[in-house]
């Protein structure tokens, strides 16, 4: 119980940081919007092609404006040394990243979530013929982006450069997870719900989420202390 | 029992011996004043004793347990040279914050009587970065005292304070040290921290120079130390 009290300690920190600056969730969200709006001149939403490559385009827009937010999340304790004074504190590493993981979920989710109708407008897809099956999938990647965003964003909070690393070490381990949301939503968006010839990507999705939280959860003293 | 114990304490940065062969004590109660020139590795050895880094080689023990242990974070309390507070949080919210991290059996209350022992009762709700720097450090003190840690480490707790500040610090160790409180401190500031200690270790490019109890011709020539131990 005094775990979850200190998860949830964590958690409620960093969303309070958040919402008192908005540093990252503005930048994420702007970000979303105006690569949505881009895209939407460049292709015609009326095109097979375009709803064909709708998922896949929808996914890059989350994974860029995600890595906005979880860059942020360690660099967050940078200023005032105060990583040091949660490394000091009597909380195992996993808490501290199961807490900040949460908090970094709740951000990303909130930008896809305000992102999912300005996509269909732009693109001209019905969300709503499978809107369960499309949070389902929308969670799952979500938390395996988070995940591994947040424990790089432990490795590389000392690194001068971790704006540029960040992305250049999530982006190969998250392929895999994108792929799987890609297609997925790619058939929910057209109208084509999970059956029996992609629900092995369903499956990938779930078993990538629970082996990255594990190695996560096992690592993240290591990545912190040395 | 020594409450804090270095035994044959290396650290490395890369090649580089940062810490050499460092052997030291502190007893329950004691309070060791660690001095030295800028580089000599007193940081260093204040972080690897807080378990914020592994030693290469050596061991380090706080009341005969790894720092590391979540049973002794629980004892120890670290005031380093940020702050540690959150600037986009109110006093009363980063006190709160740490006492329910430290678990405490009311953190608000425990917030609110460290901001009251430290002069900040009046500013509360106030963000930190609208704070002076005199305030965020008593702001940090309380941080460091929240919890009433056996163990405080301070690394240059006098820098940069104000006169306030310094005299609410020097009263919180005394009263920490007449409660049994060891203190492990590194400073510049010889003559505030010679005052209250009862051991000196000089520390020079990584190794021990001197390690011995606070005599009165350190406390009268604060640079004596130096003098007879350092390089000059």
């Amino acid at each position: 119980m005094r775990i979850v009290r200190q998860v949830l300690t964590i958690t409620a920190k960093d969303l309070r940081a958040e919402l008192r600056t908005k540093e990252a969730i503005n930048a994420s969200f702007a970000f979303a919007l105006v690569i949505l709006l881009m895209f939407s001149f460049a292709f015609d939403p009326q095109e097979e092609t375009t709803r064909e490559i709708a998922g896949g385009l929808l996914w890059i827009v989350f994974a860029f404006a995600g890595t906005l937010i979880l860059n942020r999340s360690f660099a967050r304790e940078l200023p005032n040394d105060c990583l040091d004074a949660l490394i000091s504190a009597p909380i195992p590493g996993a808490v501290l990243f199961i807490g900040k993981t949460f908090a970094n979920y709740i951000l990303v989710f909130a930008v896809e979530l305000v992102s999912l109708p300005v996509f269909a407008i732009f693109y001209g897809v019905h969300l709503m013929q499978h809107i369960g099956q499309l949070l389902f999938v929308l969670a799952l990647g979500t938390w395996g982006m988070t995940v591994i965003g947040t424990i790089f964003s432990a490795l590389t909070v000392n690194i001068r450069l971790r704006e540029v690393m960040l992305p250049m070490l999530t982006y190969p381990i998250l392929v895999p997870v994108l792929m799987g949301c890609m297609l997925l939503t790619k058939g929910l968006v057209n109208g084509q719900p999970i059956g029996p010839d992609t629900q092995d990507w369903l499956k990938m999705l779930i078993g990538f989420d629970v082996m990255f939280t594990a190695v996560s959860l096992i690592l993240v003293d290591t990545v912190l202390v040395g | 029992m020594n409450a804090v114990a270095v035994d044959g304490l290396w650290k490395f940065y890369g090649d580089y011996p940062a810490l050499r062969d460092i052997r030291l004590e502190a007893g329950e109660g004691a309070c060791l004043a660690l001095i030295g020139r800028n580089g000599a590795g007193k940081t260093t050895l204040l972080r690897t004793i807080a378990g914020f880094s592994r030693p290469g080689k050596g061991e380090i023990r706080i009341f005969g347990k790894s720092p590391r242990e979540t049973e002794t974070r629980r004892r120890m309390g670290f005031l380093g040279h940020g702050i540690s507070v959150y600037d986009e949080l109110s006093a009363l919210e980063n006190l709160t914050l740490f006492g329910k991290l430290y678990a405490l059996p009311d953190p608000r209350r425990s917030a609110l009587e460290w901001l009251e022992r430290t002069g900040l009762e009046r500013v509360k709700d106030g963000l930190v970065r609208e704070f002076s720097r005199g305030m965020r450090q008593r702001l940090a003190v309380a941080r460091a005292f929240l919890h009433e840690p056996s163990v405080v480490l301070l690394d240059e707790p006098f820098t940069a304070l104000d006169d306030k500040a310094i005299a609410v610090l020097q009263r919180l160790l005394r009263e920490g040290l007449d409660a049994g409180k060891t203190i492990v401190m590194s400073t510049h500031q010889l003559r505030e921290a010679l005052e209250l200690a009862s051991h000196v270790a000089l520390l020079v490019r990584g190794k021990v120079a001197f390690h011995g109890p606070c005599t009165p011709e350190m406390v009268s020539d604060p640079g004596w130390v130096y003098a007879r131990y350092g390089e000059g």
